[in-house]
């Protein structure tokens, strides 16, 4: 492991670009999950199609396809964003098909007596949603969710074939100046499980806390 | 008097509705007073809950008119919102928000519906767990209680938004025995204070004691209304004494 302690201060920037872009992530694709998971279950049909036509979309189309043809899409109609900040759009729309999917999940667990009793108390579908089914279905949803942001942590990975230096791209590099790529790609590994093994055990002990009494 | 004394709380007429090709309510005409209480008795599927989800347009109908306080039902939005919290509603199933405390959910309308502060939120809430004999649950989440006490905080939650009229659609049938006494008398109560209440329920003793009319459904239609004493002693219509018959049997 030598040779990654002796590159240890790259190995910390790629480390430093690895969370941010899990933390990016992790935002955008929560927030964009749960506006596109709401239109699946919205009363407008054309919001609901569209919601659809989302998931369909990005839920089974290749992370790195979608890299590349938005790093060269969005130079093409004269958007200008860095690498990394096209990576964090595209990482957030990715995952957040898969979160939109684990959360309709959760909301389908939410008896419709209960979303009836919410409107006859006189909520609005948006109060409703918010105030009774959005804050059950995340808590029956905890662990799946966590699988979502964990594989996330790990697609990361893909921005180091856009360019972004992440663990996988200074790995990358220094392989091909030092030719150690068995010491050197277990130091990216071990700077994911840095990040992913806590994550994992965060999501077992929220799943404990939140758990609904039924 | 004035005229909103005088009027109807509720009035359907002539209200129509299916569900796809089931026509499941036929020209429905019925009209509660103000302070009435109503009991809907019918066999099952006769459209009893139909009537009841109507009123409070969880269901839209096809033809007819529904008012309320002299007000026809808004479409839907904000307007049709703010009619659903002048009507109570309490489910067969209870409905408890399960991931709030009871007090919680008696509190939720009040705070989100009619912006009222949480602290006096809280007090009233109180007070009306007290008065169907819950106080001591408050902080307790829906699943710890029994049936009885979670049907009694769903009654609690609908009157936190002062409804003008409260529907139960059969609030009892999913009651043990020894319950279902706690629940008919928090409405006996309610109904003595002068809630204009309707009331889908097989129970003859709330009838007795509350109703000030039975009416009776079939097949979608409102087959008989009369006074309670009337209706289960000398049924007129050959269809409200055959199901009488039924459910006396057992
Ligand atoms: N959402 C729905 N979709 C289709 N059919 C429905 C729906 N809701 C009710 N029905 C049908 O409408 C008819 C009337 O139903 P409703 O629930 O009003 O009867 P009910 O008198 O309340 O019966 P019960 O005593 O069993 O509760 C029934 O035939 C029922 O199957
Ligand atoms: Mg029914």
């Amino acid at each position: 492991m030598g040779v990654v302690l002796d590159n240890l201060d790259r190995y910390a920037d790629a480390f430093w670009v690895t969370v941010q872009l899990t933390a990016l992530g992790f935002l955008g694709s929560l927030v964009l999950g749960t506006i596109v998971a709401t239109m699946r279950v919205s009363p407008v049909a054309p919001l609901r199609a569209a919601g659809l036509v989302y998931v369909e979309t990005f839920r089974n189309t290749p992370l790195l396809v979608l890299a590349v043809l938005f790093v060269f899409g969005l130079t093409k109609v004269g958007i200008r964003f860095s690498l990394f900040t096209t990576f964090v759009i595209v990482i957030s729309i990715y995952t957040g098909a898969f979160v939109a999917e684990t959360l309709r999940a959760g909301m389908n667990t939410v008896g419709r007596g209960q979303v009836e009793a919410a409107r006859s108390i006189g909520l609005t579908f948006g109060q409703s949603l918010r105030e009774v089914v959005l804050p059950q279905a995340f808590r029956t949803v905890v662990q799946p969710l966590g699988n979502v942001w964990i594989a996330m942590t790990k697609n990361t990975s893909i921005a180091a074939a856009v360019s972004v230096v992440d663990l996988t791209a200074v790995a990358g590099r220094l392989t091909t100046d030092l030719a150690r790529p068995l010491p050197l790609f277990a130091g990216a590994a071990i700077g994911y499980l840095i990040l992913t093994l806590p994550m994992g055990a965060l999501v077992g002990a929220l799943e404990r806390r939140v758990a609904i009494v039924r | 008097m004035s005229d909103s004394a005088a009027r109807p709380l509720v009035q359907m007429e002539s209200v129509n509705k299916s569900f796809g090709d089931l026509h499941v309510l036929h020209d429905i005409d019925l009209s509660v007073d103000r302070g009435e209480v109503v009991v809907v008795i019918g066999p099952s599927g006769s459209g009893k809950s139909t009537v009841c989800r109507c009123i409070n347009r969880l269901e839209p109908i096809d033809s007819g008119r529904i008012l309320v306080d002299g007000a026809p039902l808004p479409e839907e939005g904000k307007a049709l919102a703010r009619h659903r919290a002048d009507v109570g509603m309490v489910f067969q199933s209870f409905n408890l928000f399960a991931h709030k405390t009871i007090l919680q959910n008696v509190t939720l309308g009040p705070i989100k519906v009619r912006r009222v502060p949480r602290a006096e939120a809280e007090s009233r809430g109180r007070i009306l767990l007290d008065r169907v004999g819950i106080a001591d649950k408050a902080d307790r989440y829906p699943a710890e209680l029994s049936g009885g006490q979670q049907q009694r905080a769903a009654i609690a939650r609908a009157l936190a938004m002062d409804p003008k009229v409260m529907l139960f659609d059969e609030p009892t049938s999913a009651l043990d025995p020894e319950m279902i006494k706690e629940v008919l008398d928090v409405m006996v109560e309610l109904a003595s204070e002068g809630m204009t209440m309707v009331v889908v329920t097989h129970e003859m003793g709330f009838a007795r004691s509350a109703a000030q009319r039975v009416v009776f459904m079939d097949g979608g239609r409102i087959v008989e209304v009369a006074p309670p004493d009337r209706f289960f002693g000398q049924p007129e219509t050959e269809r409200a004494k055959d199901f009488l018959s039924k459910i006396l049997a057992h």
